[in-house]
């Protein structure tokens, strides 16, 4: 039987804003397919978003939901969270919200090792204001802010996550749904700082100028760049230059998470617990 | 009194007492001289009492984290002083479109830019009237003296659940690093005075946050609830969804200002010290000043008074809403108005707003030292 979506969907503001063909309806699917299988109430979620096309994600969502100002949706959701740790928190960002304006925000809470997922909405391309550069726009593409090349280096996401200290960190495309559901169970049910880059296509603002006029070539184009991570660590180093590896990069369920850490402070202020010292932690530097 | 005590305590530990008794439980905070010993002190309170501190990244994050434990439904604050506003403007706009109750503290230091970051001043003000983009009213209280910091946060919180949006709090340098003795109300005292936000409490379906009297907040139940709703910095319809509508957007913008501005009887609060013997006559001084300024007013007004200059003063608490009435009945009354300010002009522009006159007199110092009851004096006789 067909999944039926509309329990958990704002059935009165569809249609939506995105163009058609655009991956963040797929992406939106696999969250919903996901949550369902994780039997969470709609009630016990929050999700939280930025500002772009990604951040009107949390409008059509039938959850507690908050739409924030550019980039700082991480910070928001760690209030919420620090008031709320049994509640799952969800964001949905763009790349310019996580990686650009917001990612200050980004590397403090996957260092926090906060209890929350953070999905990156990875298009390449700042698309709701029409083709500006954004940080993981590959250099040489055209842009209405680079009309001759970009030239600025890109952002690999997912080394920034891992090396940022989120103890899970993923990246997969919206070309495989199913994977994806998949990804965000697992994402969701890890308890600390979950990074997501989800590859998204724009064939309306990064594929018109670029030669990928049509959503079946921008993904391709994706599809193109993309390599599971297994296979991508066969390859010889000078191959893996222009490929982005996809799968569960990092997952380490060793790492305390920041609510829990936090009740320790709790606990010794009110005399449960001794102070903390750095006879508690492994790492001592 | 059985409902008060007498402390032995510092401005910026007061705000942070103050907090903790009104039941506040999450604070985003950053470092930042002269306001860091709030944090410092909410550091202890509220995980003792078991709420979280949390120094977060930057000054943002640290007002956002604060906004989303408001979002969450419980009472919530950030301290910080005038560049710190600066870099929280933007979301300080959010919880204005959103009708998030949070308390501000600022404690402010000279500016404009990184200016004198140990020094006093009363510069923000302004800013506290409109640190963000767009059309809202700020409510924005002042301290006086140490008791005041304890007692204006305490007024804050309950004055921001009643609103439903950001309220400030001014201290400067010199009050914030004051030590000495305050009568505060107990925290039994403090309890009993909280209303707390109104919640919904009918059918899910019949809930529509937004929708309210057009002078009145909006009603957002705590996140969690059962309610499920949308919160957006855009402009919304009544359940918090992005709109255009033309009279939706009116309306919506419309109520923020009269949500506050016709009910700025719930928000003045004012001293008027040695007043009630003003009569009009020839040779009366009024003297306008507010914050820590006004203990040397105060001081200067026993001076004046003694060399046969019958002065007084008028200090408002609420700094915005401006009490516009008051400051015009004694300014239409009393011929010699002089405003005392450690900034220029930025409140003496709304005296003579109010008021409709151009000849009122100002003392301004901004070189980051305090203002002595001396100079108050020699300027009075200098001008009238």
């Amino acid at each position: 039987m067909a999944f039926n979506y509309d329990q958990y969907l704002r059935l009165e503001k569809m249609p939506t804003l995105w163009c058609w063909g655009c991956g963040d309806g797929v992406i939106l699917k696999a969250f919903i397919r996901a949550i369902e299988k994780m039997g969470v109430k709609q009630d016990d979620v929050c999700v939280v978003s930025g500002i772009g096309c990604s951040g009107r994600f949390s409008s059509y969502v039938d959850f507690n939901t908050v739409h924030t100002t550019h980039g700082r949706t991480v910070a928001f959701a760690t209030g919420i969270k620090m008031m709320h740790p049994d509640k799952l928190v969800v964001c949905v960002a763009g790349d310019g919200d996580a990686l650009a304006i917001g990612g200050n925000h980004t590397i403090h809470a996957a260092r926090r090792n906060i209890d929350m997922t953070l999905i990156i909405i990875n298009n390449f391309i700042y698309g709701l204001t029409n083709s500006q550069t954004s940080p993981t726009t590959p250099q040489g593409m055209w842009t209405v802010t680079q009309k001759v090349g970009n030239i600025d280096p890109t952002f690999d996401a997912c080394a920034l996550g891992i090396a940022a200290g989120a103890s899970f960190v993923a990246r997969e495309s919206m070309l495989d749904p199913k994977k994806l559901e998949k990804v965000f169970v697992k994402a969701m049910e890890h308890r600390g700082f979950s990074f997501l880059d989800v590859l998204s296509n724009c064939h309306i603002n990064l594929g018109r100028k670029n030669k990928m006029i049509s959503a079946m070539e921008n993904l391709s184009w994706i599809d193109s760049i993309t390599m599971p991570v297994k296979k991508y660590n066969e390859l010889p180093e000078e191959e893996k230059l222009n490929i982005l590896p996809t799968g569960i990069l990092k997952e380490d369920t060793t790492v305390r998470e920041y609510c829990d850490m936090y009740q320790d402070i709790i606990d010794a202020h009110q005399g449960k617990r001794a102070n903390i010292t750095q006879d508690d932690f492994e790492k001592k530097i | 009194m059985a409902d008060t005590r007498e402390v032995i305590s510092s401005g910026n530990h007061l705000a942070a007492l103050a907090a903790a008794d009104a039941g506040c439980r999450f604070m985003g905070g950053y470092p930042i001289t002269p306001s860091s010993e709030v944090i410092e002190q909410m550091s202890d309170l509220l995980p003792k009492r078991g709420g979280s501190c949390i120094q977060m990244e930057d000054e943002i994050a640290a007002v956002a984290a604060a906004i989303g434990a408001g979002m969450a439904g419980e009472r919530t604050l950030t301290a910080t002083s005038g560049p710190g506003i600066s870099l929280k403007a933007e979301n300080l706009g959010l919880a204005q479109m959103c009708e998030v109750p949070l308390v501000v503290v600022n404690v402010m230091r000279g500016g404009p830019s990184t200016g004198l970051p140990t020094r006093v001043s009363q510069g923000d003000v302004r800013q506290a009237k409109n640190p963000s983009h767009g059309d809202y009213r700020s409510i924005t209280l002042c301290a006086g003296n140490l008791s005041e910091c304890y007692t204006e946060v305490v007024r804050a919180f309950n004055l921001a659940d009643r609103f439903m949006q950001p309220v400030f709090v001014l201290l400067d340098e010199t009050i914030g690093h004051m030590h000495g003795k305050a009568i505060i109300p107990t925290p039994e005292a403090v309890k009993a005075g909280i209303v707390g936000r109104k919640q919904f409490t009918g059918d899910p379906k019949d809930y529509h946050p937004y929708e309210c009297e057009p002078d009145q907040p909006a009603v957002l139940n705590k996140m969690f609830s059962g309610y499920r709703y949308h919160f957006t910095g855009l402009h919304h319809d009544k359940n918090g969804f992005p709109t255009e509508e033309i009279e939706t957007c009116r309306k919506l913008i419309q109520r923020l200002e009269d949500k506050v501005m016709l009910h700025t009887d719930e928000l003045e609060l004012n001293e008027e010290f040695m007043l009630d013997d003003m009569t009009g006559a020839e040779g009366e001084v009024l003297i306008i000043a507010y914050g820590s300024v006004s203990l040397a007013a105060k001081e200067a007004i026993r001076h004046l008074r003694a060399d046969g200059i019958k002065a007084g003063l008028f200090r408002p608490l609420t700094l915005w809403p401006s009490p516009a009435e008051s400051i015009k009945k004694y300014t239409d009354m009393i011929k010699n108005v002089l405003c005392v300010e450690l900034n220029i002009r930025q409140y003496t522009e709304e005296v003579e707003r109010v008021s409709s006159r151009l000849d009122i007199q100002g003392l301004f110092k901004v070189n980051g030292r305090p203002i002595s009851p001396y100079e108050i004096v020699s300027k009075v006789k200098e001008v009238f």
